[in-house]
């Protein structure tokens, strides 16, 4: 009952609607995030600052790309994969798009079946998750075989703009290394799960907390905005 | 001292009254677990799909200017809007940490703005000097 308490504490406190509200909780000596545990409140804390991160790559490819007196290379022709005799434009970052989202919809799926108890689905959709999302990384390493075969590198392309290729591997590897990082933590946590730690509190990382599958959420949040910053990325790099 | 910031334990605010726990009990959220029906997270993957088919062809088709621009926006923050309200759950988050969230990120377009100028003005220094053209 005790560790239940300390983490849902404030969580019967009226509070006034709007501005007023968001006043009243940051205030006055307070708690500011009340019925948010802080496992969820740094990993928002920390997804915001991973979103600044983002943010300035994304700043300084818009940057280069709009000073540059040399045409930028289509990004349409440069991803495009012959297919059946024809050039399909883009086809494999729609692809690796497409699983991303698969990989978010599961992962949102694991994450309500870890409220309900349910470990095996749970562990299962997490599992399903981290192969959706090494897929994705494998697509992205076959991307990057593909463009450094044709001669595309970080000072140079045969195409135009020679900041092209800095700003695409610099991009496309910082999210690549977010993927990889997270089918780690994915499948360390579906591990987890699928042993029942959460269930019998078993010592550990993040498991302590007997009955709390929120652990399973944080995990989540962390998947859902790798898949949000793809969003990003395929709209300014890939689409503009 | 050390009670008082043990994790903001027993930190329950002395204002709040108790005669209004049960009247105003639906503006706070009380539950913490996120459970929502399954059904709606597969609405929301749907969606995704529809949008993200639909960003692709507006680079299928090839359109161009204004209208590819700002298509490619609108889906893009739709996308983006689906995924942090449903599947990261922000929309049934207390305002508090809403707002502490989604606010900051709006401050990079202050950012933008600042380096638009920027860039406008090296390709300005550029092309004076340089000479339009590779």
């Amino acid at each position: 009952m005790a560790e239940t308490t300390l983490t849902h504490i404030g969580q019967t406190e009226p509070r006034p609607a709007g501005w007023q509200g968001i006043a009243t909780d940051w205030s006055s000596d307070q708690r500011a995030f009340k019925n948010v545990s802080w496992g969820k409140a740094m990993m928002w804390i920390f997804l915001l600052s991973d979103t600044f991160i983002f943010g300035c790559f994304l700043l300084s490819y818009m940057t280069a790309r709009m000073s540059t007196r040399v045409p930028w290379p289509n990004p349409s022709e440069v991803f495009a994969l012959h297919i059946g005799g024809s050039n399909v434009p883009l086809i494999l970052i729609a692809i690796m798009t497409f699983v991303l989202i698969s990989s978010s919809g599961t992962m949102a799926m694991a994450v309500n079946f870890g409220y309900r108890r349910d470990r095996r689905k749970t562990a299962i959709l997490m599992l399903l998750t981290a192969l959706l999302g090494a897929t994705f990384v494998g697509m992205q390493a076959f991307e990057w075989t593909k463009l450094i075969s044709e001669g595309v590198r970080p000072w140079g392309n045969p195409w135009g703009a020679a900041q092209f290729g800095s700003t695409f591997f610099m991009i496309t590897g910082f999210h690549g290394t977010h993927v990889t990082i997270g089918v780690i933590f994915l499948i360390i946590v579906a591990r987890k799960v699928w042993r029942g730690d959460y269930d019998i509190g078993r010592p550990g990382f993040f498991t302590s907390r007997k009955g709390h599958y929120e652990s399973v959420e944080i995990m989540g949040l962390y998947w859902h905005f790798v898949d949000l910053v793809w969003v990003f990325i395929f709209a300014f790099f890939y689409l503009w | 001292m050390a009670e008082a910031t043990a994790n903001g334990l027993g930190q329950h605010p002395q204002n709040t009254g108790h005669a209004h726990d049960a009247a105003t009990a639906s503006v706070a959220p009380a539950e913490v677990h996120q459970e929502h029906p399954i059904k709606l997270y597969l609405v929301v993957w749907a969606w995704l799909f529809v949008l993200s088919a639909c960003s692709y062809m507006v680079d299928y088709f090839g359109l161009q200017g204004y209208l590819r621009w700002s298509l490619i926006l609108i889906f893009m923050m739709l996308k983006a809007g689906l995924i942090v309200a449903v599947f990261m759950h922000m929309a049934w988050e207390r305002l508090a940490l809403s707002y502490a969230i989604i606010l900051p990120p709006i401050l990079v377009l202050v950012f933008v703005a600042m380096m638009v100028l920027e860039a406008d003005y090296t390709l300005l220094t550029r092309v004076t000097f340089f000479g339009s053209g590779p």
